[in-house]
């Protein structure tokens, strides 16, 4: 298969932080591919030295073929990047937005239209509106819509869901999905776990380093424990009772429930009574499979207690 | 568990010239509850919140917040609520002492008050050796835990946090959780505004506004019951759009 980009041992320091140590990993042609991982983990920074913007300080990256460091000129011309923070100019309308990026790339909206068309007509008829005037959902759509127009070979979009509301994630991430008719390789980043699960492949990423590459399905099924999911109505007296619970691993909050594991993965039916002489009442508990959040918290590899 | 209505809101309108954002607004929230006060962008969650936090009066109907009447006594309000937002907690540039001291002055505590309850508070966050450290040099977990602990230094009757752990790491977001629940449970009622799902999941009960209104409004166990689906996301979904 043709990688797309190809990094291996990429390093990246701001004084005396080292915010990329040795990342290494390969994006495959026309695949989604997602960095998950928080705020300062770096994501950013990644996606600053991919788009040519940055340059890194160790390590190789190839990106489209062409080195990064001497290839930026040809490679600007092939990428659409869409920044974290809104960058379009909210003085002009939605329409003037599109066609200054589709002039500056050389071509013309009318040239490229039928890639943008399912995304752009959502916005279309607020046409004539200040970029700075339109709601977070639609903003996102300009957004992608000018990262698009000159047909880039490779899309990265660096936390595009942040801040909009679930109804418009959802949507943004049937757009993702439909544009892999066009050629076009993702590479997206964000810090909610559950948007994993969108993607072909993902890269959790914690300070620096990536912890885990493979598909998402894959990710989460490396989970190595049975893991148990513990319900009661009063969560904080349930989640200090089970960390004080002898023969039980691990213990983190999951929603309305309590995920644990047992010492040797051994279910213990002793913990219904102890939970109910630490004052604890309508208890239920069953097995549940794993999530990818649970294989994160696994690979971070420390505990609550 | 109490009941006691800590928020009741009755008819709440509220309009901009000819437009309503708050389109006849009615719930209660509970004593030491943990409210999650969902929407889609622009269904009017941040109008709502100003006026229960005393920034914004209603064009009518009546709103008390612990025992306080919006359109009357919004100061009050002010002086018996704490708030976080994920976007601005902390000065950076002042140490984590003078952060706590700043918002404890402003807040009206006493030196003396403001003292015990910094001991205390860097103690309990296992904080102690970070106190004359600015707030730029700690990490963000660390940082997402002080504004918690700052916006409820006074212990407000209400705290309000607006996507409270957007963008932390998985173990840090469960330690913020585990401290929410702490704050619940003793006493001080949780209002939490998101547009992340997995956080609504957390809440004792949610509600769901769309074009101004309430949609929706229950535990998130009923709730996936009533829509026969297996999230908070999914009903949002299903809702949240006319």
């Amino acid at each position: 298969m043709k990688k797309v980009v190809e990094s291996s041992g990429l390093c990246k320091r701001f004084g005396g932080t080292e915010a990329l140590k040795s990342i290494s990993f390969g994006v495959n042609e026309n695949e989604i591919f997602g960095f998950i991982g928080p705020d300062g983990a770096g994501k950013t920074t990644l996606f600053r030295i991919i788009t040519t913007l940055l340059l890194p300080d160790e390590g190789e990256l190839k990106v489209l073929g062409l080195d990064c460091k001497t290839g930026f000129k040809e490679l600007r011309r092939n990428i659409g990047y869409m920044p974290g923070r809104f960058s379009l100019y909210q003085d002009l309308s939605v329409e003037e937005n599109l066609s200054f990026y589709a002039t500056v790339f050389g071509t013309t909206v009318k040239e490229n239209y039928d890639l943008i068309s399912d995304i752009y007509s959502h916005i279309e008829p607020f046409k004539k509106r200040l970029a700075g005037k339109l709601s977070g959902g639609m903003k996102q759509k300009l957004a992608l819509s000018c990262a698009l127009i000159h047909k880039p070979a490779l899309l990265v979009l660096d936390e595009p869901t942040t801040g909009v509301d679930a109804v418009s994630r959802s949507e943004f991430w049937e757009m993702l999905r439909k544009l892999r008719h066009h050629n076009i390789t993702i590479i997206v980043s964000t810090p909610y776990m559950d948007e994993a699960m969108r993607c072909d492949r993902v890269a959790l990423i914690q300070e620096g380093q990536i912890l885990s590459v493979d598909r998402p399905e894959t990710i989460r099924d490396g989970f190595s424990r049975k893991l148990f999911s513990i319900k009661a109505p009063e969560k904080h007296k349930l989640i200090n009772a089970l960390r004080s619970c002898p023969g039980i691993s691990s213990v983190y909050p999951f929603g309305d429930s309590v995920h644990v594991t047992f010492k040797d993965d051994n279910f213990d039916n002793a913990i219904y009574e102890y939970l109910e002489n630490s004052g604890i009442s309508d208890v239920s508990i069953s097995e549940t499979r794993a999530g990818i959040e649970d294989r994160f918290l696994e690979l971070m590899g420390t505990h609550l207690h | 568990m109490t009941k006691n209505a800590i928020i009741s809101v009755k008819n709440l309108v509220k309009k901009f010239g000819n437009f309503t954002a708050n389109d006849n607004l009615n719930f209660e929230v509970h004593e030491g509850e943990i409210f999650g006060f969902l929407g889609a962008n622009g269904a009017g969650k941040t109008t709502a919140v100003r006026i229960l936090s005393g920034l914004s009066a209603p064009t009518s109907g009546e709103v008390i917040v612990a025992g306080f009447n919006a359109r009357k006594q919004p100061e009050q309000i002010k002086k018996n609520i704490g708030y976080m937002c994920q976007k601005f907690s902390l000065y950076e540039d002042l140490t984590v002492k003078e952060n706590i001291m700043l918002y404890g002055g402003i807040y009206g505590m006493n030196k003396k008050l403001i003292r015990e309850r910094t001991d205390s508070l860097l103690k309990r966050l296992n904080f102690e050796e970070y106190g004359d450290r600015l707030i730029l040099d700690l990490p963000l977990g660390l940082k997402q835990k002080l504004a918690f602990s700052v916006a409820v230094l006074h212990q407000p009757k209400i705290v309000f946090l607006d996507e409270p752990t957007g963008g932390v790491d998985p173990v840090t977001r469960r330690q913020f959780w585990e401290m929410i629940y702490e704050t619940a449970a003793g006493g001080i009622t949780v209002f939490v505004t998101t547009h992340y799902m997995d956080e609504a999941e957390y809440c004792d009960r949610v509600s769901i506004m769309s074009e101004g209104k309430i949609v929706a409004l229950d535990t998130p166990a009923e709730l996936k019951k009533q829509y026969n689906v297996g999230s908070v996301e999914e009903v949002f979904i299903k809702i949240a759009r006319p």
